[in-house]
């Protein structure tokens, strides 16, 4: 027991400073990619531990979880981008991403879950998928495969002085610009820090347990006394909010929605991944993947390029390793990872090698 | 009002659907000569659905196993026959009858051999190892389909391909002011022998007995002695190449095809076999005339509608029977 405590422990820890090195990467990492790259982990730890509620808390396999990601973005680019940067639009871009998000959730949730988890992920997926369609015919809302630029709320807009210095230029603080792009990571940072650690409140509430039960004998917690269709529906919700608030936040960051960056499969693919390296049914997992992944994605393609320049003489392998081969990896490291590690990074951590 | 039920149960229950939706259309279409085009055109397409989506059925029905990956055979069937056609381009293009069918015989049994292959495959390597497991199931059939897309943009590259159609099945016959595609009859006609061949064989033949039995109860098939798993790695290589006829089928019927043909015909079987209820090929072929019916009377109602109008009509029909039109018995 208190080995196991100890090995949650270390799990904790290395999510833990994850989170710290998010907090000061402006100040550790001034190349503006890199920003880039911390900004883009934040969200997606929140919308990969939001997909692990589903996932690995609840047994729910749900392939619509960029659909309500998308939702979000959508929301508040097309707010911003009718009413004008504001923090009236995006509150209403918001607020109307989240309400639809709802509503789809409740929907599919009370049609689908009382059926069979296979039935729900089918469902899912023809969901998201005319999501997606629409995205791109609905063209003069949504901007199309194009999607939208739009300017973000005055104070994350990289041209604003947040503080200034005497002479009133941009103040410097360990040679910072004290400017809107900093307001705008640090928006993103608190927002999606606040997300994960409601997740984690409610994974540890008496919830979070009545949810577990029902992945592990659906029939018992039935039989106890729990509604098992209702708390399904209501985790979906949960989750789909959450998705979408984080879909708000990445859309406020980029300042640029479309398809390829919310609603696209390839992302749905980078979620399950995410989730299954760092482990079902760990919130802290939900960080070690996320950031793995993101990780992968920014630098193991230049890596693959480099790879692919250097063998260009040997036949097949360049081929196989341009970057442009990139899912082709990432499918066959998911199917072995779901093979070999179903408990993932921290799973294995906490759980030890035996089995 | 109170014999009507019984009445509609002895006629087909519901198996009338698809007639049921055809008057609807006939009467909001108004003109019987596009009617008669569309009506055509919806039951081809449904019978080249059936094909795609039968696999999928039969083997959640027999083994409880849904494949994620099933469209890869779609498109790898799509892709080897276009490539055969391809090869044999001086047949294709000849003027004479026997000729041209040699080559789309040799492009079909090509894509039946591969879809075979890939099918057995599948399900030793990927499937297998997770039976009885549907949370790693679906996530590893998924990376299956991933990594078989992939490879078909390896090998095929990311430009649309261009399918050639046997010289014999170019052009349309005109019916009474509406025109028929040759290439559609023919689509409905292999459709029609594919589905009396799989109901002969499932309902005529000892295996096919077997089957059902395992349908309905494997346990009790097993506990009578018979290797269910031997059946089982049968009908799913056999749901493979069929999903790779069906694949071939739709290459010739679109002409020009890309690696996102499986993704999105996915999502299609997917409708299909829902709404048909898994396990059973009559409910299948019914959810996939049903399927290509709607679409295609919609896209020429209300074409921004035809999307959404599948999904509307599968969220419908999951209200009224959460199992589908006419699952199997189970």
């Amino acid at each position: 027991m208190n080995r196991t405590m100890n090995r949650t422990l270390s799990v904790k820890i290395i999510a833990l400073t994850v989170w710290g090195l998010l907090l000061f990467s402006p100040f550790l990492f001034q190349d503006v990619r890199q920003v880039e790259v911390a900004a883009r982990i934040a969200v997606f730890i929140v919308l990969v531990a939001s997909y692990d509620l589903l996932i690995g808390y609840t047994g729910i396999v749900s392939f619509a979880h960029t659909m309500f990601f998308g939702f979000g973005a959508y929301g508040v680019a097309i707010a911003l981008k009718q009413i004008g940067p504001g923090w009236g639009a995006w509150t209403l871009g918001t607020l109307s991403g989240v309400a639809v998000s709802i509503v789809v959730a409740i929907l599919i949730g009370l049609l689908s879950l009382r059926v069979k988890a296979i039935f729900f992920a089918m469902i899912t997926l023809a969901a998201a998928s005319v999501a997606l369609v629409l995205a791109s015919q609905l063209s003069q809302f949504t901007g199309g495969e194009d999607g939208m630029i739009y300017s973000a709320p005055d104070l994350l807009k990289p041209s604003t002085k947040l503080l200034t210095d005497a002479e009133g230029d941009v103040l410097r603080i360990f040679d910072v610009r004290m400017n809107g792009k900093i307001a705008a990571y640090y928006f993103v940072f608190i927002t999606c820090a606040l997300m994960f650690w409601a997740m984690l409140r409610i994974v540890g509430s008496p919830l979070g347990t009545v949810l577990k039960a029902i992945r592990e004998n659906e029939g018992r917690a039935e039989g106890i006394g729990y509604r098992v269709v209702a708390y399904r529906t209501a985790v979906f919700v949960i989750a789909a909010t959450t998705a979408a608030l984080a879909g708000a936040v990445y859309a406020t960051w980029l300042r640029y929605t479309g398809p390829d960056t919310t609603l696209s499969f390839a992302i749905m693919i980078d979620i399950l991944l995410m989730v299954v390296i760092g482990g079902m049914g760990t919130m802290w997992g939900a960080v070690i993947g996320a950031t793995l992944m993101v990780l992968a994605q920014y630098y193991l393609r230049d890596l693959m390029e480099v790879a692919s320049r250097a063998t260009e003489a040997i036949p097949l392998l360049p081929e196989l390793l341009s970057p442009d081969r990139w899912l082709l990896w990432l499918g066959i490291i998911f199917i072995l990872l779901v093979y070999f590690f179903p408990a993932g990074i921290a799973g294995t951590i906490i759980r030890g090698r035996t089995k | 009002m109170k014999t009507l039920g019984p009445m509609i149960e002895k006629a087909g229950g519901v198996f009338l659907l698809p007639v049921a939706i055809a008057i609807l259309a006939f009467v909001l279409i108004g003109a019987p000569s596009s009617w008669l085009t569309l009506t055509v055109a919806g039951l081809s397409m449904g019978l080249m659905l059936f094909l795609m989506a039968s696999g999928l059925s039969l083997v959640f029905g027999l083994m409880d196993v849904l494949n994620f990956g099933h469209s890869a055979f779609v498109s790898f069937g799509a892709f080897v026959a276009a490539t055969v056609l391809a090869w044999l381009g001086g047949w294709v293009g000849a003027d004479s009858i026997f000729l041209n069918a040699l080559a789309l015989i040799a492009a079909i049994s090509a894509a039946i051999v591969f879809g075979a292959a890939a099918g057995w495959f599948f399900e030793r390597v990927i499937v297998k190892p997770v039976y009885k497991d549907h949370l790693r199931q679906i996530l590893i059939t998924m990376g299956a389909l991933i990594v078989a897309e992939q490879l078909i943009l390896a090998t095929w590259g990311g430009t649309p391909t261009n399918v050639p159609r046997p010289q014999f099945l170019e052009g349309a016959i005109i019916l009474g002011g509406s025109s028929l595609e040759v290439y559609r009859l023919f689509a409905f006609i292999v459709g029609v022998v594919v589905y009396a061949g799989i109901y002969f064989l499932l309902n005529k033949t000892r295996i096919g007995l077997l089957i059902r039995a395992g349908v309905e109860n494997r346990e009790m098939v097993e506990a009578l002695g018979f290797r269910i798993d031997r059946l089982f790695i049968g009908v799913f290589m056999l749901g493979s190449a069929l999903a790779a006829v069906g694949g071939a089928m739709w290459a010739g019927y679109e002409t020009l095809i890309t690696p996102a043909l499986g993704a999105e015909m996915m999502v299609i079987v997917f409708i299909v076999v829902i709404i048909g209820g898994l396990g059973s090929i009559q409910g299948t072929l019914l959810g996939a005339i049903v399927v290509a019916l709607m679409q295609n009377y919609v896209g020429f109602l209300a074409p921004k509608l035809a999307l959404a109008s599948n999904m509307l009509l599968m969220m419908a029909i999951l209200l009224w029977r959460p199992s589908g039109l006419a699952p199997a018995v189970k």
